[in-house]
C-alpha cells in the first residue's frame, strides 16, 4: 500500500471533476465559433469563468485562463513589467521588479529572465528577504519600495510557500504599495482551495492558481486580473481572453477546473481541519521517530497551510530519504525544484537563513483531500529506519 | 538482490540494466550527474555522459524497463578525482586514462559505497567485461574476464577494481556476443535509446577537442613554449607547451626539419619541468621493458617470472610478457616478448592470464 504524501505537487481528481471533464471533452466545438456547437462550448467556458469567479471573489472578467501556474506567473510578471514600463500609460522609469526570495520559480525565473535579458528593458531585480520562518520581512520590502517608490514596476508576493507551507502578508504588502500605486501579483497556486481566498477583498492587482492542486486536471489554471489592468500579452494569437491569452479555451479543462474550484471552497474549512489534525499527528509520529528532526515553516496556525509539513533531517540527504521512502511506499517531495532530477540546495531553505548541509535533509509531506490517518502511520512506521539508513549512507559518501 | 543500475543514458547501459531484471534482481536505476549541476552549462551538449538529454534517455528507459529512477549528483566526485586529476597528470607530462579514474573513484567508490549504504547489495554498469566465480574460477575468487566480445571489451578500464569492489559489481554485458546484439536487444526490448551513437570521447570534453580543452586548464607553466628535439639533441620545432603531448604521438608536431630519413616521427618523452618534446623515430619509440606503480590486484598477486599479457591502453593489443619483478610499494616490472611502441607514462599497465584479468599498475616514465 502507497501512502501518497505529495498533494502540494499534484493532488487526485476530484471524481466529480474528472466526470465533468469527460463529459465536455467529447463533444465538438470551438468556443471561438459563432455556430451551435461553438455556442454551447463557449457558454460552457462562460459558465465555468462565472463559478470559479464567484468561488475566489472575483468578476467573472477577471479570470483569465491559462495553461496553469508558470504561465499565469510569467504572465502576471512579464505582462505587468512591460504595461508598466513601455505600455500605453507605461513609465519608463519603472525598472524595479520587487519579489520575495521565497518565490516559485515560475515568478522567479521570469523576473530574472527580464532582468538578463533585452526585452526586459533594463529590468532590475530585487529579492526580498524573508525571516526564519519564510516570511517577508515587511521592513525590507518597505525600504525597497520608499527609497525610489516611482521606479517600482511591480511587486510579486506568494500567497503561501510551496516548500514551507508559510502563508505570506498579503495584506500588509498591498497596503504598503497601493499608497504609491504599485501593482501586487501574488502566485496563489498553493493557496487556492487550501486557505480562504478573496480577490476582491485581498486587493491584489493579479493573483495566479491552477487545477491540479486543487482536484482538477493538469494544464489548467487561470490568473485573476483586476478589471482595467493594463497587461501586455505572452501569447499573440486569435486574441481569446480578452486579448490577453490567445489560444483555443479548452473548454472541458475549464469545467473541471470550475467543478474542482467550488468544491475545494465550499468544503475549505471541514478539510482545513482535518489536515490540520492530520498534520500535527504527523509531525508528532515523526519527532517521536526522528526526535532531533526540526519542523520548518511559519509556528502560528494562521501563517501555515493546513495540510503541509515540512522537516529537515540533520546527517541525511533529501534525496536518499525519498529514495528509503518510496522502496517503502511513501510517496513525498524534498519540496525544491529540480534540474534533470539534481538535487539543489533549495533557495527557500537558504533564503530562511538554513546552510546548505542543513537544508540537505528536506524533507515535505503534503496532506490532501485523500489523505488518511493509514497515510500517517506509515510514515511513521518506516521513518525511523528509514532516517537511519539516510545518515549512513551520507557518512559513507562523506568518508569514501 | 537489490541491485542498482547505473544508466547513462546510453543503449549499453540500458541493456545491462534489462538483464538484471530479468535475472530476478530487484533493480533500482541511478543516473549520475557529473557535469556542473549548473542547467545553463550543459544544453546543446550533443556528446558527454552527462547531458540534459541523456538524463532524459535514462529515464525513459528506466520507464520503459518498470523501475524506479533516481539521479544522483556526484559532479564534486567527478570534478576532483576525474577531471582535475586529468589536467594534473596532462601538467606532468603524463597521459590519464579518465575513464580507469572515474571507475576507480566514482562508479565503484564513491557510488558503490553510497549504494550498499542504501542496502543494495551490487552495482550494475553496462561495461563489456566478464564477472567469473564458482567453479569456472580458477583461483577461486570472484575473477574479472575479459567479454566475450573481444572488439567492445573493456575490462582494460576494470583492472583497477580489487576484490572488495567486484564483489558487488555486475557487468550484465559481459556475455553478450556483440554490440549489434545489444543494439538489437534493445530495440526488441522497446528502449529507443537502441540507435544512439556510442560515445567514444572523453565525456566532459564536448566537442573531442581535449589539446583545445586542455589549453584552457592547465597551469601556466605547462603552456610555456619550448623546443622539441631529436633523440640526439637536435632541434627540430617548437612547440606551445609541452603538456598535452602524448608519448607515441605522430600527428599534430608541426616539426620543421625534416627527419634525415624521411620517416615519421613520433613523441618519445615528454617533460614538462624542462618544457621539452623529444620525437625519433619508430624504432627510438619501442620499448621491452613496462614499469608500473600503484599496483592493484583484481585477485590473487601474480609471481615473479610469471608468463602474462599486457594491454597498455584502452582496446590496444595484448602483449605476451614476462613479469620480473613486484615490490612490496605496489611496483611492478615486465618484460616484453617483443618490444611495444608508444607506452605512454600514466595510461595503464593491465595484465591479463587468458582472459583474466590479474590486475593493473600506472606506467611510469
Amino acid at each position: 500500500m502507497t501512502a501518497y504524501l505529495d498533494h502540494a505537487a499534484d493532488t487526485p481528481v476530484l471524481p466529480a471533476a474528472a466526470e465533468a471533464v469527460l463529459a465536455e471533452m467529447t463533444r465538438a466545438g470551438n468556443a471561438s465559433a459563432l455556430h451551435s456547437s461553438g455556442r454551447a462550448a463557449r457558454r460552457v467556458v462562460e459558465e465555468s469563468r462565472e463559478e470559479i469567479a464567484a468561488a475566489i471573489g472575483a468578476r467573472p472578467g477577471e479570470v483569465v485562463l491559462t495553461g496553469g501556474g508558470t504561465e499565469s506567473d510569467n504572465l502576471a510578471v512579464k505582462g505587468l513589467y512591460w504595461a508598466r514600463r513601455s505600455g500605453a500609460d507605461g513609465d519608463p522609469r519603472r525598472t524595479r521588479i520587487l519579489v520575495s526570495a521565497v518565490e516559485h520559480h515560475g515568478v522567479l525565473d521570469p523576473a530574472h529572465w527580464l532582468g538578463e535579458h533585452p526585452a526586459g528593458l533594463g529590468a532590475q531585480v530585487e529579492e526580498l528577504p524573508v525571516d526564519g520562518e519564510g516570511r517577508l520581512r515587511l521592513d525590507a520590502l518597505r525600504e525597497s519600495v520608499e527609497r525610489d517608490p516611482a521606479s517600482v514596476a511591480l511587486i510579486s508576493v506568494m500567497w503561501a510557500n510551496n516548500e514551507v507551507g508559510t502563508l505570506q502578508p498579503i495584506a500588509e504588502v498591498v497596503e504598503l504599495a497601493a499608497r504609491h500605486g504599485i501593482p501586487v501579483h501574488s502566485d496563489a497556486v498553493q493557496a487556492v482551495g487550501q486557505v480562504p481566498v478573496d480577490f476582491a477583498a485581498s486587493g491584489l492587482t493579479a493573483l495566479s492558481f491552477t487545477g491540479h492542486k486543487l482536484g482538477a486536471t493538469t494544464g489548467v489554471g487561470g490568473l485573476v486580473l483586476r478589471r482595467g489592468t493594463p497587461l501586455v500579452p505572452v501569447l499573440h494569437g486569435g486574441g481569446q481572453e480578452g486579448g490577453v491569452r490567445s489560444g483555443s479555451v479548452d473548454a472541458a479543462a475549464a469545467r473541471g477546473l470550475a467543478v474542482a474550484t467550488t468544491a475545494a471552497v465550499a468544503t475549505l474549512d471541514e478539510r482545513a481541519a482535518a489536515l490540520r489534525a492530520l498534520r500535527d499527528q504527523l509531525a508528532a509520529g515523526v519527532l517521536a521517530v526522528v526526535p532531533d528532526a526540526v519542523v520548518r515553516g511559519a509556528v502560528r496556525e494562521e501563517h501555515r497551510l493546513p495540510g503541509l509539513l515540512h522537516i529537515t533531517v540533520p546527517g541525511a540527504e533529501g534525496d536518499a530519504l525519498l529514495y528509503l521512502l518510496d522502496a517503502r511506499g511513501v510517496e513525498c517531495s524534498t519540496g525544491s525544484a529540480c534540474t534533470a532530477g539534481v538535487p539543489q540546495p533549495s533557495h527557500v531553505l537558504r533564503a530562511m537563513g538554513l546552510s546548505d548541509a542543513d537544508a540537505a535533509g528536506a524533507l515535505r509531506f503534503s496532506l490532501g483531500r485523500t489523505s488518511t490517518t493509514a497515510d500517517v502511520a506509515r510514515v511513521v512506521e518506516v521513518l525511523g529506519p528509514v532516517v537511519e539508513r539516510a545518515r549512513t549512507a551520507g557518512l559513507a559518501l562523506a568518508g569514501s | 538482490m537489490r541491485v542498482l543500475a547505473a544508466l547513462s543514458g546510453g543503449v549499453d547501459s540500458a541493456v545491462a540494466a534489462a538483464r538484471a531484471v530479468d535475472a530476478g534482481h530487484e533493480v533500482v536505476a541511478v543516473h549520475l550527474a557529473l557535469a556542473s549541476a549548473s542547467p545553463s552549462a550543459t544544453p546543446g551538449r550533443a556528446r558527454g555522459c552527462c547531458t540534459i538529454e541523456d538524463s532524459r534517455d535514462a529515464r525513459r528507459a528506466a520507464d520503459v524497463l518498470g523501475i524506479p529512477f533516481y539521479v544522483w549528483d556526484l559532479s564534486e566526485r567527478f570534478g576532483r578525482d576525474v577531471v582535475d586529476d586529468f589536467v594534473a597528470e596532462y601538467a606532468a607530462g603524463r597521459t590519464p586514462n579518465p575513464c580507469v579514474r572515474c571507475n576507480q573513484k566514482v562508479k565503484f567508490a564513491a557510488l558503490a559505497d553510497r549504494a550498499l549504504a542504501l542496502g543494495f547489495d551490487a552495482v550494475a554498469t553496462g561495461h563489456y567485461a566478464r564477472i567469473v566465480e564458482g567453479a569456472e574460477a580458477v583461483t577461486g575468487t570472484r575473477e574479472l574476464h575479459r567479454s566475450h566480445d573481444l572488439a567492445k571489451d573493456q575490462s582494460y578500464v576494470l583492472a583497477v577494481l580489487p576484490p572488495h569492489r567486484l564483489a558487488t559489481a555486475l557487468f550484465p554485458l559481459g556475455t553478450a556476443a556483440t554490440k549489434d546484439e545489444v543494439r538489437a536487444e534493445a530495440a526488441a526490448r522497446g528502449l529507443a535509446l537502441a540507435d544512439k551513437p556510442d560515445s567514444t570521447d572523453i565525456c566532459f570534453v564536448p566537442d573531442g577537442d581535449t589539446r583545445a580543452w586542455l589549453g584552457a586548464r592547465l597551469p601556466e607553466g605547462a603552456r610555456e613554449p619550448g623546443d622539441v628535439v631529436d633523440s640526439s639533441g637536435r632541434r627540430v620545432g617548437t612547440h606551445d607547451g609541452a603538456a598535452g603531448y602524448t608519448v607515441g604521438q605522430r600527428r599534430g608536431l608541426r616539426l620543421g626539419v625534416p627527419a634525415a630519413d624521411g620517416k615519421p616521427r613520433y613523441v618519445l618523452s615528454v617533460s614538462v619541468a624542462e618544457r621539452r618534446v623529444v620525437v625519433g623515430s619508430a624504432e627510438e619509440l619501442a620499448v621491452d621493458v613496462l614499469s608500473g606503480d600503484g599496483a592493484v590486484w583484481c585477485g590473487p598477486a601474480p609471481q615473479s617470472g610469471q608468463r602474462l599479457g599486457a594491454q597498455v591502453r584502452a582496446h590496444g593489443a595484448e602483449l605476451p610478457c614476462t613479469v620480473e619483478d613486484l615490490d612490496d610499494d605496489g611496483g611492478v616490472r615486465v618484460r616484453l616478448d617483443e618490444p611495444a611502441r608508444g607506452v605512454a607514462p600514466g595510461q595503464l599497465l593491465a595484465l591479463y592470464d587468458g582472459t583474466r584479468v590479474v590486475g593493473s599498475a600506472t606506467l611510469a616514465a
